[in-house]
């Protein structure tokens, strides 16, 4: 057993922190409340290292990919976080690309997986409906075949910045009468453009537009949109689901997280106090300082693992869990400790140019919108209690 | 970065495995713990001909490895519920010798471990002491170029089967000083020396060790006089780590136990195993268990650190592994319903082990506190 770095990696982090360093856009905002940003402050970072050829370090060589090793990977994103990075988004990279270069055909591969990489195609994921959430099999939206076409027609919901997308994925019902409901869906690949798709926002509780209705009605697509073969979109969908799980641990980004929590709470007094000296809100800290270190130490067994070969396994539902559950609890314990000024809703502040007389500290103004955005964390990616089930399935045997 | 482990050390493994696999099973488990003596001579002596207690030594002191052997070994002793006194002999008083002791004293005492000859207890605890180090009320007087000890330390692991005692006691300064603290070896036998022995709820034995001018000569000295604290907290460290690894085992044998306890056990006409509440519980088990065995993993890494990053990690793993033990012992006890109330299932043992485990070398609360005064500056 050993946690040194080699010589080796000690290198390529040098290597990829001087590369951000000279390279990280500095005027961009930070992700978290994502409507203040703009597609182009989302993308900047995407685009840079679209150029490096960093865009999409996990994909395979031929298909732009760097080789690095999980480890590697694992101080990429531990540099990444260093800088509070926006990262490119998960749904090209992340999502629909692996599905593409593992599925799909040469001119499916060559038309998408391109802009995928440069960041100039942004992606959404049709997936969930309003009535098939943890249960995506009974989703409803059709997609029927007519001639060289499919016409779709349904409506998919939690659609996540769609606002911006060019392109999106779609999981279609493409045989109403297949004997399980799994095997009649198809993933289809749809421009998002095409005359029909009707994109509504939906205001979530922390006041921000993230996710939106997506309205098809008559879409009709070129059938060389399908994604291997027809029905068998159940199969490339759980591949995705596993893509997505690994690396949703958000160890890196959390152990930042902690360390902007102890710095608020070193300037958050209480009793004349810091905060952080009080030993009820110490313990807070220190038991999420604990547990991340325990899911850091878990994430390196799995790309330990992954290194010797075993590709992500149900172990990725663990570190779902694990990881959103101290996502969140950071967030509750930031809003805690930043105290009356968790309050003020910094959407509605006095747009007169002012800096003479702040609404509090800067770090409290996201502090609440925070905790409440990231509650969809043990939602989405399928939920926690999914999560559970899989673990029961797959580890457990049950 | 890989947590692979050596040859050497899966042959470790292979062999203390097999070991309690094939002669501490269940049934074994509870006549020893029932007998009169409470333990096995003759599977220490088999231990020793193994090379199990020499694991954790270097080479120069006759052995062949270090923490992660003791890690190995403890979490095997953990899933047989071995009771036999591996931490108290070859963890504590070997890892007091090996890091303190003079060159005799570790050709003496650890030669005499590593054969199985001598079998220590670590007299440290002290009933008004809690899980402070320095708060000693034993006290040893320079006496010429002898010592006379003088005190009572509480709760002697493996005691009763010892020969010979690492003990704890104040030199000088007052009693919650941190010079001031020296460490001893004693023969059990020693003029003065007295113990009330008993059992211990989760199947071992244990003494109150009284010292009642107790004379040992200036050789008796483990490291330097006044200065044994940092020594202490370092050995104890190990053995937390140690204790952790035997959580560890113990957890994964009672997560195993539940899971096919679920699957045998039916009511409504089904395998309580179905029922998803349950079902969600022994995921919660499992994913508990693996944080617990990332700790430990942790811990044991970092024991060769410097004291503060050492100090931390330990606390660290103490602390989740404390709060595992509990959430998996009382959900093992629960899923097996009024049979895991019963004194016929190991589950049952499982779970005292565990809980008992829980405030060894420091409770949570108390690793809590080490953890934010190293880290919330």
């Amino acid at each position: 057993m050993n946690l040194e770095f080699t010589e080796e990696e000690k290198a390529f982090r040098a290597e990829v922190r001087e590369f951000i360093d000279n390279n990280y856009p500095e005027n961009i905002g930070t992700r978290g409340v994502q409507d203040e940003m703009s597609r182009e402050d989302m993308l900047a970072w995407h685009k840079i290292l679209g150029k490096k050829g960093w865009s999409v370090p996990a994909w395979p060589k031929e298909y732009g990919g760097t080789d690095w090793t999980p480890t590697q990977r694992y101080i990429w994103s531990e540099e990444n976080a260093r800088k509070n990075a926006v990262m490119p988004l998960p749904f090209g990279v992340a999502m629909v690309g692996p599905v593409i270069y593992t599925f799909g055909n040469d001119e499916q591969k060559a038309e998408h997986l391109p802009g995928i990489r440069s960041g100039d195609v942004w992606w959404c994921q049709g997936y969930s409906e309003p009535g098939a959430g943890s249960d995506l099999a009974s989703l409803k939206t059709t997609a029927v075949r007519d001639g060289d076409d499919y016409i779709i027609n349904g409506q998919k919901t939690w659609t996540t910045l769609a606002q911006h997308a060019d392109w999106g994925f779609f999981l279609c019902r493409t045989d109403p009468d297949a004997p399980k409901p799994q095997m009649g869906i198809s993933f289809i690949l749809v421009d998002m453009n095409t005359p029909g798709i009707e994109v509504r926002p939906i205001k979530l509780i922390d006041g921000g537009h993230e996710v939106n209705e997506v309205w098809l009605t008559d879409v009709r697509v070129p059938a060389t949109n399908l994604i291997g073969e027809e029905n068998k979109g159940w199969t490339y969908a759980k591949f995705l689901l596993a893509h997505e799980r690994s690396g949703i641990a958000g160890v890196a980004r959390s152990k930042r997280g902690v360390e902007q929590l102890k710095e608020i709470a070193k300037a958050e007094m209480l009793d004349g106090k810091p905060l952080i000296e009080d030993m009820g809100f110490a313990t807070k800290i220190s038991q999420l300082e604990i547990d991340l270190s325990a899911l850091e130490i878990t994430e390196l067994r799995t790309l330990a693992g992954e290194q010797a070969g075993k590709g992500p396994g149900p172990e990725s539902s663990l570190l779902k869990v694990k990881g959103t559950e101290i996502q969140q609890r950071l967030t509750e314990l930031t809003l805690e400790a930043v105290g009356h000024y968790g309050a003020p809703d910094f959407r509605s502040f006095p747009d007169d140019g002012s800096n003479d007389f702040p609404i509090g500290p800067d770090y409290a103004h996201h502090a609440a919108p925070t905790y409440f955005n990231m509650r969809k964390t043990s939602i989405y990616g399928g939920s926690n209690e999914i999560q559970r089930n899989i673990i029961t399935k797959m580890i457990l045997g049950l | 970065m890989h947590f692979d482990f050596t040859d050497e050390q899966n042959m470790v493994r292979d062999g203390i495995s097999r070991l309690i696999r094939e002669q501490y099973d269940w049934d074994t488990r509870r006549k020893v713990v029932e007998s009169d003596s409470g333990w096995r001579p003759e599977l220490w002596a088999q231990l020793a001909e193994l090379g199990m207690l020499a694991a954790p030594f270097p080479e120069e002191d006759g052995g062949f490895g270090g923490a992660t052997e003791a890690m190995i070994i403890m979490e095997e002793f953990g899933k047989g519920l071995a009771v036999e006194p591996f931490i108290p002999t070859v963890v504590c008083a070997g890892g007091a010798l090996k890091h303190g002791g003079s060159a005799a004293q570790r050709e003496e005492y650890i030669g005499g471990i590593i054969s199985g000859e001598m079998v220590f207890a670590f007299a440290y605890a002290e009933p008004r002491g809690r899980y402070d180090l320095a708060n000693l009320e034993t006290t040893a007087k320079a006496d010429g170029g002898d010592y006379v000890l003088n005190g009572h330390k509480a709760v002697v692991i493996g005691a009763p089967w010892a020969t010979h005692l690492v003990v704890t006691a104040r030199t000088s300064g007052g009693q919650t000083d941190r010079d001031g603290v020296s460490v001893f070896v004693v023969a059990k036998d020693a003029q003065g020396v007295s113990t009330r022995d008993y059992a211990t709820v989760d199947g071992r034995r244990a003494s109150e060790v009284y010292f009642e001018n107790v004379k040992v000569s200036g050789d008796a000295l483990i490291g330097d006089a006044d200065n044994g604290l940092p020594l202490i907290e370092k050995v104890v460290d190990e053995a937390t780590a140690a204790v952790c690894a035997e959580a560890v085992g113990a957890m994964k044998v009672t997560n195993e136990t539940t899971l096919d306890y679920s699957r045998q056990r039916k009511q409504f006409g089904v395998p309580i195993g179905s029922f998803q509440v349950l079902q969600h519980r022994m995921a919660d088990m499992l994913m508990e268990y693996e944080q617990s065995v990332s700790m430990c993993y942790l811990a044991t890494i970092k024991l060769d650190e410097d004291d503060a990053t050492r100090k931390k990690n330990v606390s660290a793993a103490k602390v989740r592994i404390g709060q595992a033990g509990r959430f998996i012992g009382q959900s093992a006890i629960q899923t097996h319903g009024g049979m895991g109330m019963t004194d016929e299932l190991a589950v049952g043992s499982y779970f005292k082990r565990l809980s008992i485990i829980e405030g060894e070398f420091g409770s949570v609360d108390h690793h809590m506190r080490r953890h934010i005064a190293l880290t919330a500056g």
